[in-house]
């Protein structure tokens, strides 16, 4: 890595105005609704002078306020926040798709975005077309994709289709050949917003491999992403935005730790209304869960052998009329092992008559857990399990702090896991002879 | 550090985009090709007759007028058989329509690539009046073999179509940027597009020569720029008796002018708020 300043951003600013409209009619303005106001204005204006301070119905909105940012050459940043946060807002202003409203930006080399995966294939034309076309919507000239033709399909794994509308495509082959295409671009800044949100597992670990090699060409990226991991694996540095202002920044690991120590706060309460790490359409959402003690209290520290309660709601947006919804819970211990996955199903439960909104309270009881932090997962989604509604990972916790009543000796988590009180039985000396004998017995 | 732009690139600052932006204009012609070829492929895939399509709507509107101006009203047309002196008018005008129609739409209909990725954002609906370029090719065609049919042999003139041609284009353009800028910023006037075209057919000498025009009328009606276009396209093609009204043209191709520049300027003016707005 270099010490050349390749981008470099002075108090840079973005405002946005939101109107609320009166009528909430639509998200567009529309000529006739600028006439009307205007004649209304116009005559409210003459007739009653008085009332002018019905027309202030915009509302400034900064979706980035003072951010100042120094990437040099090489460097891989990762840039993480909530939803809102301004995250997308700074990656357009760089990319040049929108104009900073405030401060300025100096770019050294050609920026390309990578903003949305398959943003400009068209669903009729093949998939050698496609690769042509979108060469060219990221800026590639013909002969530089044409030099790349042959890698790009190669990576995307679609020689057979090539010559297939890539509207028959299944949703992997589609996702493999768009980023593809935008990965063997070869431009001096690489921008990347959420790529790995999609495709299956392999195909994540080779994405991340490809840009990894992008990283270490000495190209820099600039890499937006809820998936931490990932961050933590790519990036030498990270920021953290948060309202639209730089509230963290440094080596990668340490920004993204402080980051989930705030999500995943020492609270028994959490607030899942805009909780980062999420997946899903949406349609449904989780609002708040809690863990609670077996009296209904709100805590989260816990002995072993106690019954865990794990309280959530969640609510449907407009729209959204299924009457059916199936609910799952995902528990991992803190180095990452699954435990459990615990679906609704499995326990004789399901929601047939879902109408809008749901507090669900789950009892885990007699949990048997070494001493150590878990982590739960909450999941909404179709009855077919096709549809994921919303996926809040990593959301809630509990500590399992020590034996309680069951058990006063020391239990290291390198020990053991479950903490299992089985029967044990001290057998009559007569029938021990017979159990050692028939060991002895070679079976014909 | 302190950012000096003579260190950098590009610097990226509120109003400051207009300095590159012919620039990269020119380094996006290769998009510009592009997006016209996709557009050209897609038109004409999924459609059971295919560029048949190009031909039948030009040579339905031919019969109707025909019938309409020539057999009913019985307007006259000079020494030339009526629908050849029709499909001189409806080339040019169906390529000003189409071309409207589609630049009009053109922003919206590509608002994902608009809000994703930058590019001088004058490709699109530049672009996409090239789809209207190649359904005029096609329907010329028509007209020679129509020509063959009357034996009708056209002169010189012939040679200057390629200057009408491209003033049709600019003719189109402009308008075509105002609406599809508009488009962006209210999407009702999508409701006019359709409208514009549906009355300029009849307000356009399509139908009819521009020669039935009363005198008191003429002046005012070549504020329509497609009048002075079309009547080019007939000189050109049709040859000595249908002549340009010369006071008449230039002040067509003033109006064409004073469109196109006024596009390119409104449409400028609002091009770095549409990935905000659309």
């Amino acid at each position: 890595m270099s010490t050349e300043v390749v981008i470099l951003a002075e108090n840079l600013g973005k405002r946005y105005f939101l109107t609320h409209r009166r009528g909430g009619r639509s998200q567009y303005t529309a000529l006739r609704d600028v006439i009307a106001d205007g004649v209304r204005n116009f005559f409210s204006a003459w007739l009653f002078s008085k009332d002018r301070s019905r027309r202030t119905d915009k509302e400034e909105f900064w979706a980035l306020r003072e951010v100042y940012l120094e990437v040099k050459k090489g460097e891989v940043i990762g840039i993480i926040g909530r939803n809102g946060a301004g995250k997308s807002t700074l990656l357009k202003i760089l990319s040049r798709i929108t104009e900073p409203t405030t401060g300025r930006v100096g770019l050294k080399g050609r920026v390309a975005s990578l903003l949305e995966v398959g943003t400009g294939f068209h669903p009729e034309l093949t998939g050698h077309e496609n690769i042509f076309l979108n060469g060219a919507i990221l800026g590639m000239t013909q002969a530089e994709t044409r030099k790349k033709f042959d890698e790009i399909v190669a990576f995307a794994e679609i020689e057979k289709f090539l010559d297939t509308p890539v509207k028959h495509y299944s949703s992997g082959m589609y996702m493999r050949l768009a980023f593809a295409v935008a990965a063997h671009l070869e431009p001096e800044i690489l921008v990347i917003d959420e790529v790995l949100a999609v495709g299956d597992a392999a195909f994540q670990k080779k994405c991340l491999g490809k840009m990894g090699d992008v990283a270490k060409e000495g190209r820099t990226v600039l890499f937006v992403s809820h998936n931490m991991a990932a961050v933590t694996q790519l990036c030498r540095n990270a920021i953290h935005l948060q309202n639209g202002r730089v509230v963290d920044s440094g080596p990668a690991a340490n920004v993204v730790n402080r980051y989930l120590a705030l999500g995943q706060s020492d609270a028994a309460t959490v607030d899942l209304r805009d909780f980062p790490t999420r997946t899903g359409s949406g349609t449904v959402r989780f609002e708040w869960g809690e863990m609670r003690g077996s009296e209904g209290e709100a805590r989260r520290d816990f002995s072993i052998g106690e019954d865990v309660i794990i309280a959530f709601r969640f609510q449907a947006g407009p729209g959204f009329h299924e009457r059916q919804v199936r609910l799952a819970i995902q528990l991992r211990t803190s180095d990452g092992i699954s435990l459990c996955n615990m679906a609704d199903m499995d326990s004789d439960f399901a929601i047939k008559d879902f109408c809008g909104a749901e507090t669900i309270s789950v009892r885990l009881p007699d949990v048997r857990l070494y001493p150590d932090t878990y982590y739960l997962s909450l999941w909404v989604g179709s009855i077919t399990n096709i549809d994921v509604y919303d996926w809040v990972r990593d959301c809630l916790s509990f500590a399992i702090v020590g034996g309680g009543q069951l058990t006063t000796r020391m239990l290291p988590r390198s020990a053991g896991l479950l903490f299992w009180t089985p029967t044990w039985t001290r057998l009559p000396a007569a029938s021990s002879a017979s159990t050692a004998r028939s060991f002895q017995v070679p079976t014909p | 550090m302190k950012l000096e732009s003579s260190e950098f690139d590009w610097v990226i600052e509120a109003g400051r985009t207009e300095r590159h932006y012919w620039m990269d204009l020119w380094r996006y012609r290769e998009l510009f090709y592009f997006l016209a070829w996709r557009d050209i492929l897609v038109r004409y895939k999924q459609t059971v007759i295919g560029i048949a399509w190009a031909l039948i709507r030009p040579v339905l509107a031919m019969l109707v007028l025909t019938v309409v101006f020539g057999k009913l009203a019985r307007l006259p047309s000079g020494d030339f058989p009526y629908p050849i002196l029709v499909f001189c008018g409806l080339l040019p005008w169906q390529f000003f329509s189409s071309s409207l129609s589609e630049s009009s739409n053109s922003l919206i209909a590509n608002s994902n690539l608009i809000s994703k990725v930058y590019f001088p954002r004058l490709v699109v609906p530049a672009s996409a009046v090239i789809t209207s370029l190649v359904d005029f090719l096609i329907a010329s065609g028509f007209l020679a073999m129509l020509m063959m049919w009357y034996r009708f042999v056209p002169d010189w003139r012939t040679v200057t179509l390629p200057l009408f041609i491209t003033i049709t284009f600019v003719a189109a353009i402009g308008p075509g940027m105002w609406l599809a800028a508009l488009n962006v910023k209210y999407r009702d006037f999508r409701y006019v597009v359709p409208f514009l075209v549906q009355f300029g057919l009849y307000f356009s000498p399509v139908g009819f020569s521009s020669s039935v025009v009363p005198d008191s009328w003429r002046l005012i009606y070549y504020l329509n720029p497609m009048a002075g276009v079309i009547d080019g396209f007939r000189w050109a093609i049709l040859g000595p008796p249908a002549a340009i009204f010369l006071p008449g043209f230039c002040i067509s191709m003033v109006m064409i002018i004073l469109l196109a520049v006024t596009g390119v300027w409104y449409f400028r003016s609002t091009e770095r708020a549409f990935a905000d707005v659309i």
